[in-house]
């Protein structure tokens, strides 16, 4: 961090920044899933004028073969930047810093993948930077979650990611170009849901206090982002909460009780149906649960509002307002549709959710297959995740945009 | 790309398809996918461009630093063309530097902008054997659903077309939109049982004997050729398929291109 230039304005008169943002407010941020056509999952991120794009392919064959390791699946991860990306043209390929950043990113990823289950094969996330504006590979890595999520690959929990760090003295969440350039610390962590710290990086100058006041602020920052890739995921897959769906769910799981007898004898038709109805009862109050978080969220910071680059790379694409209010009709339009017990869940109220919680997780042992799928996510509440990775802490990195 | 191993199968379906006068996603022989052009993506390039050919995906940044011109053209500015085929973009990508097929086809990309002197270099000159600009034209493909080259082609000369020239006020040279002056467009016709096909999806390209991609230039003149692919042609299919290239390349520069300026 070059903290020579002690002329440059951080704060105006009503200490907002540069770009009219409060302290502990991160950048608008826009996400789009399976984005790509050839990759198993895929996402487009932009924070602000980032502009990144991951995709995951595998579990696949490692190749080369030499890389297959006999217990557990290899993880790679390639961070690279566009050469037109910055401003002056960047030389492709991989860089120091880029290699760098690759690593740390992989070990990031690592606590939350099972490699155990697929011993010898591969899975590759690649993220492409096509516009930097600092705090890229907190973009990348947030894209990059959402793509294993897309990809379907089973993982104890989202990773989030933000950076925060000083600039004027003061401690700000969620650096911009400017602040990057001419700040005095910059701290990227990513987290997993349960808030446990996969990656962390600093460089500058902070003091003690100051280092804790800037912790608290950035895990205040992943969470935030954490509820937008919430928001984002349901966005893409809501449609389970579709009744076209729920139709189809209920023929699949007829089907399958036609080819296997013994399921047949053990669910008579009532429990199926009990079972679905479990099934999607919890779905829902888990998304309501979610949704109405970020709208709140949404509502209070005006996320969205009007972003510079709207019509960026994908038009019709952004997640914006606009969606987020469809979400929330949509919620209070199944409220008014539904007539039977079950509708107490789309009560956005927060005792009634605990308790309808509890409720639900007792029927959740009988549940079958489908739900168990969906059980992921609440698994990585008890998931016990070993963070001994975790305090790597990488004191002679390079700045954070090559300039 | 043609390396992805399809069934016997398969290649038997698209063959009998074409038999029958007909593709796999319905499309007739001369037409082409959706295309779309998204001109100025990426601020922090002096130009760029995003464009789909389908599902096919390409985003064109262009750089310009200034540098010391060759000497036998000390008065010319220098233009370069990279492709990178990232690993994001099919299961068939390996990082890497770029290999034979991606040298290949950014040196017709490149081709095309140079023969068809798309843009006047010797405006692109700060001061006569010592400094000029050189523009980078670096391509990346996102995502590959087949026809690479085409949609390089068009994204390439598209980002071109808005890009600005910074001012270099230390040696007296004024910011000005590149200077265009000719609009080199590429359309790859394939051969499959001898029938000609525009556009090729992955499938098709790879099951198709031979690829040629025809550059043509505003008044139709050719300005670059490429075959590709191991089976040899008839002379007089050559022909049959550089005017199908020539009407279909003055279709996409009308429709694509002929609107579009700086900040356009």
């Amino acid at each position: 961090m070059s903290s020579n230039q002690t002329d440059v304005v951080f704060f105006d008169e009503n200490g907002l920044r540069t770009d009219q943002r409060k302290p502990d407010e991160i950048r608008p941020m826009k996400i789009k899933i399976g984005v790509l056509s050839r990759a198993n999952g895929s996402c487009y991120l932009e924070w602000g004028a980032n502009k990144v794009i991951a995709a995951v392919y595998g579990p696949r064959e490692a190749h080369p073969r030499r890389m297959q390791l006999a217990g557990k699946a290899v993880i790679r991860y390639r961070y690279n930047m566009q050469s037109f990306s910055v401003e002056d043209r960047a030389r492709p390929g991989p860089s120091r810093r880029s290699s760098e950043i690759s690593k740390v990113s992989r070990e990031a990823f690592e606590p939350v993948l099972f490699a155990e289950d697929y011993p010898k094969a591969a899975i590759d996330i690649f993220v492409e930077v096509l516009q930097a504006d600092a705090g890229t590979r907190t973009a990348a890595i947030n894209a990059a979650s959402l793509a294993l999520v897309d990809a379907g690959i089973p993982m104890r929990g989202l990773i989030s990611a933000c950076a925060a760090g000083k600039v004027g003295g003061k401690i700000v969440l969620d650096l911009n170009k400017p602040e990057d350039n001419y700040g005095e610390a910059d701290l990227p962590i990513a987290m997993t849901e349960d808030g446990k710290i996969t990656l962390i990086q600093m460089d500058g100058h902070l003091t003690p206090s100051e280092f804790e006041e800037a912790m608290e602020l950035v895990q205040k920052g992943c969470r935030q982002v954490l509820e937008i890739q919430k928001a984002a995921i349901l966005e893409k897959f809501a449609a389970v909460m579709d009744s076209d769906e729920e139709e189809a769910d209920k023929e699949e799981t007829e089907k399958t009780a036609e080819f296997e007898p013994e399921t047949e004898e053990f669910d008579s038709d009532e429990t199926d149906e009990d079972d679905i109805n479990a099934f999607v009862a919890e779905i829902s109050e888990r998304l309501a649960k979610d949704v109405s978080a970020v709208i709140r969220n949404y509502e209070s910071e005006q996320i969205g509002m009007d972003i510079d680059l709207a019509d960026g790379l994908f038009e019709d694409d952004e997640m914006d307002a606009e969606d987020l209010n469809e979400i929330k009709n949509f919620i209070s339009d199944a409220d008014d549709e539904e007539d039977d017990e079950k509708i107490e869940i789309f009560v956005i109220d927060a005792d009634e959710l605990d308790v309808s919680e509890e409720d639900e997780e007792e029927s959740d042992e009988e549940d079958d297959e489908e739900s168990e799928d969906e059980e992921t996510e609440e698994e990585s509440e008890e998931a016990d995740i070993d963070d001994s990775e975790s305090d790597e802490e990488d004191d002679d990195f390079e700045d954070e945009e090559e300039e | 790309m043609a390396n992805e191993i399809l069934s016997a199968l398969k290649k038997d379906y698209i063959h009998s398809l074409i038999v029958e006068g007909k593709r796999a996603d319905g499309r007739g022989f001369k037409e082409m996918r959706d295309i779309s052009v998204k001109t100025n993506v990426i601020a922090k390039a002096e130009g760029s461009a995003y464009v789909k050919y389908g599902e096919t995906k390409i985003v064109v940044g262009i750089k310009l630093q200034k540098g010391t011109p060759f000497p036998d053209s000390p008065g010319d500015g220098i233009i370069m063309t990279g492709m990178e085929l990232n690993p994001l973009a099919s299961p068939d990508f390996e990082a890497g530097p770029p290999r034979e097929e991606a040298i290949e086809m950014s040196r017709i990309v490149d081709r095309g902008i140079r023969e068809s002197h798309a843009i006047d270099l010797k405006k692109l000159c700060i001061k006569e054997g010592e400094l000029v600009w050189m523009i980078f034209v670096d391509i990346s493909v996102i995502n590959d659903a087949g026809n690479i080259v085409d949609a390089s082609c068009l994204a390439s000369i598209a980002a071109l077309m808005t890009t600005t020239v910074p001012e270099d006020a230390a040696n007296g040279f004024e910011s000005i939109p590149l200077p265009i002056q000719n609009i080199p467009v590429g359309v790859t016709v394939v051969n499959i049982d001898n029938t000609l096909i525009l556009d090729p999806g992955l499938d098709e390209e790879s099951v198709c004997d031979t690829k040629l991609t025809v550059i043509t230039e505003n008044e139709g003149a050719l300005s670059g050729m490429q075959k590709n692919g191991a089976e040899p042609l008839l002379p007089e299919t050559v022909i049959e398929m550089v005017n199908l290239a020539r009407e279909k390349g003055a279709e996409l520069r009308e429709r694509y291109l002929s609107n579009l300026s700086i900040r356009g």
